[in-house]
């Protein structure tokens, strides 16, 4: 089935929320914090500008309480007294003339005290900068399993490493965006780009303090959210909906590239340590890993973001002593948020890399290192997690190293590299696995709720909160219903998400939208059926029949078929302890990179790049493709080129000149396969696929140079990205 | 809702997607925002504002130009396509191969490859994923795109079959 919405896309005639016109509209904008941290003393308004043509909003006009509602709600929503990073903001304007508020923003000056700012998370803070608790640490997780200590004393060999990642921007190809106004009644409509209606719903009426018959929000066709549009969009909802009170009047806010570079959340930069207990085969014996992210400036999502990269920092390997020690700092710039992966790209990364470093220390072959410890069907994960799948892991890594041409190219690049001049080539391998929808008990508390209607016409309606931002939702759903009811793509119908008329299937992260909302398309499709008294299995025109059927016996009425999560049986989890089954089930891969290094630019190209992975049933094979070949990319930009560069916590590349990410000529084609084992509790047997690609690139893509170099390298490529530069700093030079 | 207000308007003449418009345009005026917000023709997008992403191509007298980098006042006399120009029947491919996810590159995408479609000599000088590096995509990874535009110039001219050599 091709995608759904794909020719209004194609032809330009899907309409995002900058595309939308709407009439009164006022443009908004935020005026920002210069500095890291400090009081405000003053707000200056030029004197000698017209002012009276501007709608002005400070944090005295927020309604409610002056906070983005998210886990700790320690975020507000404007400054009042005191500013935590630069960019923060402070004031909002609107005005009908775009160019007329940017140019009023730069009329607006700060009388900040500076108060001293954190701006390394990896440093213990000093007294004057604590701003958080006693330590500035958000979060402090912990995963224990066996006796560690005890297992140290024992072991015959102790390997080391320390592994960091660098910050990443999302770069959505549209901005963020989002537009508020209100009716007659004073209810409140946003609309915009964003992955998750009910959070901003929640954020509304917290700082907007209305109940929710008076919150409206629609998502607009979302140009790319890869978690950037999880949470951010809550704080533009807030900001245009204020300014629309203030001025009675709709009001769009469409950030441009600078401002959405420099204002909104990105990965968390992240520092692992891995100390590792092994036998002399390279047997794994015991883990001691810790995790520290950098937070930003307030918590918004980094303690769930801690969660499941420690959760997943061991890898996907039998060991029987893990002890996993996880922090989320505090820092003085943008917090950071939401991006594809959620912790696990930083933990993969060092373990991956961590894994090549002890099979390089003990002179034992990367693969045969993992083949001795990849978890088989029996053995636990470090939260004890028992892994019971059927799934052949090591089958899985086999299939790749085929796929790859591992050996053969494994030898053709020693020959390679003996002769050339100035290339190396070389081969790199991860091992990576990802967690399935919400961490922990984070379904069962959601209680997530969905509908399929049967219309008059006899068609359906799938009523979601879940939202299209290209993954493919649309499509998907329609192939999960048409498949549980027989029903031609065409008879299916899926409901704009606008809050006043779908109900809360939760929010689309954490690639739950597939497995889990999925599941619950089929399940309020039995529901209907049910309700119609058809049997579970009735399919086609029957049911088409008696949807109409009803209609004519119950004129005017909604026939809705309903379908809440309930936590399949066996699955235990303790939040206290973070002991027990994690995630209901994991998608598994290995990764292969083929890279090539140029000596004389110290430029690093990938040859090329196997994917293979086991992710459940294939629903769409396209979509699923698309889906690994662009997190991929994404991986490759973060492995070799991404780079947030901070200057007292503000990211100051903050264009597409100076912050580069792959075009079409930087990567290879990526080569996709995948194994499918169903899942009984997925919709059609589909497990989460939408992160897995970020978790395996970088590690691959640093294993395959640190081969390409391992005759050069004076230093471990173990931070990245892996930038001319640094590849430099790594490398004893050619022609010394 | 405007993006400027103008007090020195300029008239010029130019071709639109084969008609004739006459059009008064504040002179520092991007094609972009005269096309998106004058015009009301949404198709082209915004992606970076400064060349970099392609979002924006259109095509100025057939060659690829990026609307955030053009003003206006400049295309007196010339003729312009955008998006809104191109025939439905020429896309199934891109449609099938997954061209498209979240859609704000495709369009400039589109644009891109319709160019290429036209003048497939380009192809002997450079690759397609040389020719399609101004457009920066951050959901298909390029596959999708790569193999759609290979399918639809194969399609309109199979003597010459591409393939993508990597
Ligand atoms: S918006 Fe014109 S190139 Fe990006
Ligand atoms: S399809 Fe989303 S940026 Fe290309």
């Amino acid at each position: 089935m091709r995608r759904r919405e794909g020719l209004a896309k194609l032809t330009g005639s899907e309409k995002y929320i900058d595309d939308l016109s709407i009439p009164g509209c006022l443009w908004g904008m935020a005026a920002r914090s210069p500095v890291p941290r400090g009081i405000i003393r003053q707000i200056h308004f030029a004197k000698d500008f017209n002012w009276s043509e501007f709608v002005v909003v400070d944090h005295r006009d927020i309604p409610g309480t002056n906070e983005i509602f998210m886990i700790q709600n320690d975020q507000p929503v404007l400054a009042a007294d005191r500013v935590m990073h630069i960019h923060e903001p402070v004031v909002l304007l609107a005005h009908p003339d775009r160019q007329a508020c940017r140019h009023a923003i730069n009329q607006i000056s700060f009388d900040i005290d500076p108060l001293p700012a954190a701006l390394d998370y990896r440093k213990v803070p000093t007294t004057e900068q604590i701003q958080y608790a006693s330590d500035n640490v958000f979060a402090h997780l912990s995963v224990t399993k066996g006796d560690v200590e005890q297992a140290f004393k024992d072991a015959p060999h102790v390997i080391q490493g320390i592994y960091e990642t660098g910050a990443q921007e999302h770069v959505y190809l549209e901005n963020q965006g989002m537009a508020a106004w209100f009716d007659d009644q004073g209810v409140l409509t946003v609309q915009g780009s964003m992955q998750c209606p009910y959070y901003v719903v929640n954020a509304l009426k917290h700082a907007l303090k209305l109940d929710e018959s008076r919150v409206r929000v629609i998502q607009s066709p979302t140009g790319g959210g890869f978690g950037g549009k999880e949470d951010y969009p809550s704080n533009l909802a807030c900001y245009a909906a204020l300014l629309a009170l203030k001025a009675q009047q709709p009001v769009k806010i469409i950030y441009d590239r600078e401002e959405d570079l420099a204002a909104t959340t990105k990965r968390h930069p992240a520092r692992l340590k891995h100390r590792t207990a092994v036998d002399d085969q390279g047997r794994l014996i015991a883990q001691d890993i810790e995790m520290i992210i950098d937070g930003g400036a307030y918590v918004t999502l980094s303690p769930v973001v801690l969660s499941r990269g420690i959760i997943h920092a061991a890898g996907p390997y039998a060991c029987d002593h893990v002890r996993i020690e996880g922090k989320a700092m505090l820092s003085n710039s943008v917090p950071f948020g939401a991006f594809r992966g959620f912790g696990v790209p930083q933990a993969a990364f060092a373990m991956e890399r961590h894994m090549d470093h002890i099979a390089r220390t003990l002179g034992i072959d990367a693969v045969e290192m993992r083949r001795r410890n990849l978890i088989r069907d029996g053995q636990s994960l470090s939260t004890g997690q028992v892994i019971n799948d059927g799934t052949d892991r090591v089958a899985l890594m086999d299939l790749a190293l085929k796929e790859s041409g591992w050996a053969g190219h494994i030898k053709d690049h020693a020959a390679f590299n003996q002769t050339h001049p100035y290339l190396r080539k070389g081969m790199g391998l991860a091992c990576i696995y990802h967690g399935s929808g919400f961490t922990g008990s984070g379904e069962v508390h959601l209680a997530s709720k969905l509908h399929v209607a049967g219309l008059s016409d006899g068609r359906i309606e799938i009523r979601s909160a879940n939202t299209e931002i290209g993954q493919g939702m649309l499509t998907v759903f329609t192939r999960i219903a048409s498949h549980r009811l027989g029903l031609e793509p065409e008879q299916i119908v899926i409901a704009e998400a606008d809050t006043s008329r779908v109900p809360n299937s939760g929010p689309t992260v954490a690639s739950r939208t597939t497995m889990v909302a999925g599941k619950l398309v089929e399940n309020a499709c039995s529901d209907l059926l049910d309700q119609l008294g058809l049997p579970v299995h009735e399919t086609g025109q029957v049911v088409v029949d008696a949807i109409t059927a009803w209609h004519l016996d119950n004129p005017g009425q909604e026939l809705v078929g309903t379908a809440q999560y309930r936590q399949p049986p066996g699955i235990n989890w303790d939040d206290k302890t973070y002991k027990g089954d994690a995630y209901g089930t994991y998608g598994w891969a290995t990764y292969i990179a083929r890279v090539q290094v140029d000596l004389r630019t110290c430029t690093t190209t990938v040859l090329d790049f196997h994917a293979v992975q086991e992710i459940g049933t294939v629903i769409n094979n396209t979509l699923a493709t698309g889906q690994i070949q662009g997190g991929v990319v994404q991986g490759i930009g973060w492995a070799l080129m991404e780079e947030c560069c901070f200057r007292e916590g503000a990211m100051i590349n903050n264009q597409l000149t100076n912050y580069i990410i792959p075009t079409a000529s930087d990567v290879p084609g990526i080569s996709v396969s995948f194994l499918e084992n169903p899942y009984e509790h997925g919709a059609m047997g589909a497990k989460g696929l939408g992160e897995l690609p970020m978790d395996g690139p970088a590690p691959a893509i640093a294993n395959a140079v640190a081969d390409a170099l391992s005759q050069l390298l004076i230093d471990q490529p173990d931070t990245i990205p892996l930038t001319p530069e640094r590849i430099m700093s790594l490398t004893t030079p050619i022609h010394a | 809702m405007s993006t400027n207000t103008c007090t020195n308007p300029i008239t010029i003449s130019l071709t639109l997607n084969s008609k004739p418009l006459s059009i008064a345009v504040d002179p520092a005026e991007r094609l972009l925002d005269t096309l998106r917000y004058q015009l009301g023709l949404t198709g082209t997008k915004e992606g970076c504002a400064e060349g970099e992403c392609g979002a924006c191509t259109v095509l100025i007298d057939d060659q690829p130009a990026n609307a955030c980098l053009v003003l206006t006042c400049q295309l007196a006399g010339r003729f312009v396509r955008t998006i809104e120009s191109i025939n439905v029947d020429t896309l199934h491919h891109m449609h099938e191969q997954g061209t498209t996810q979240c859609g704000a590159c495709t369009p400039g995408v589109v644009m891109c490859a319709q160019w290429i479609n036209e003048h497939q000599d380009v192809l002997k000088h450079q690759s397609l994923r040389q020719l399609m590096s101004g457009n920066l995509c951050r959901c298909t990874g390029y596959d999708g795109i790569i193999l759609g535009i290979e399918k639809t110039l194969n399609e309109t001219n199979p003597a010459t079959a591409h393939k993508d050599p990597r």
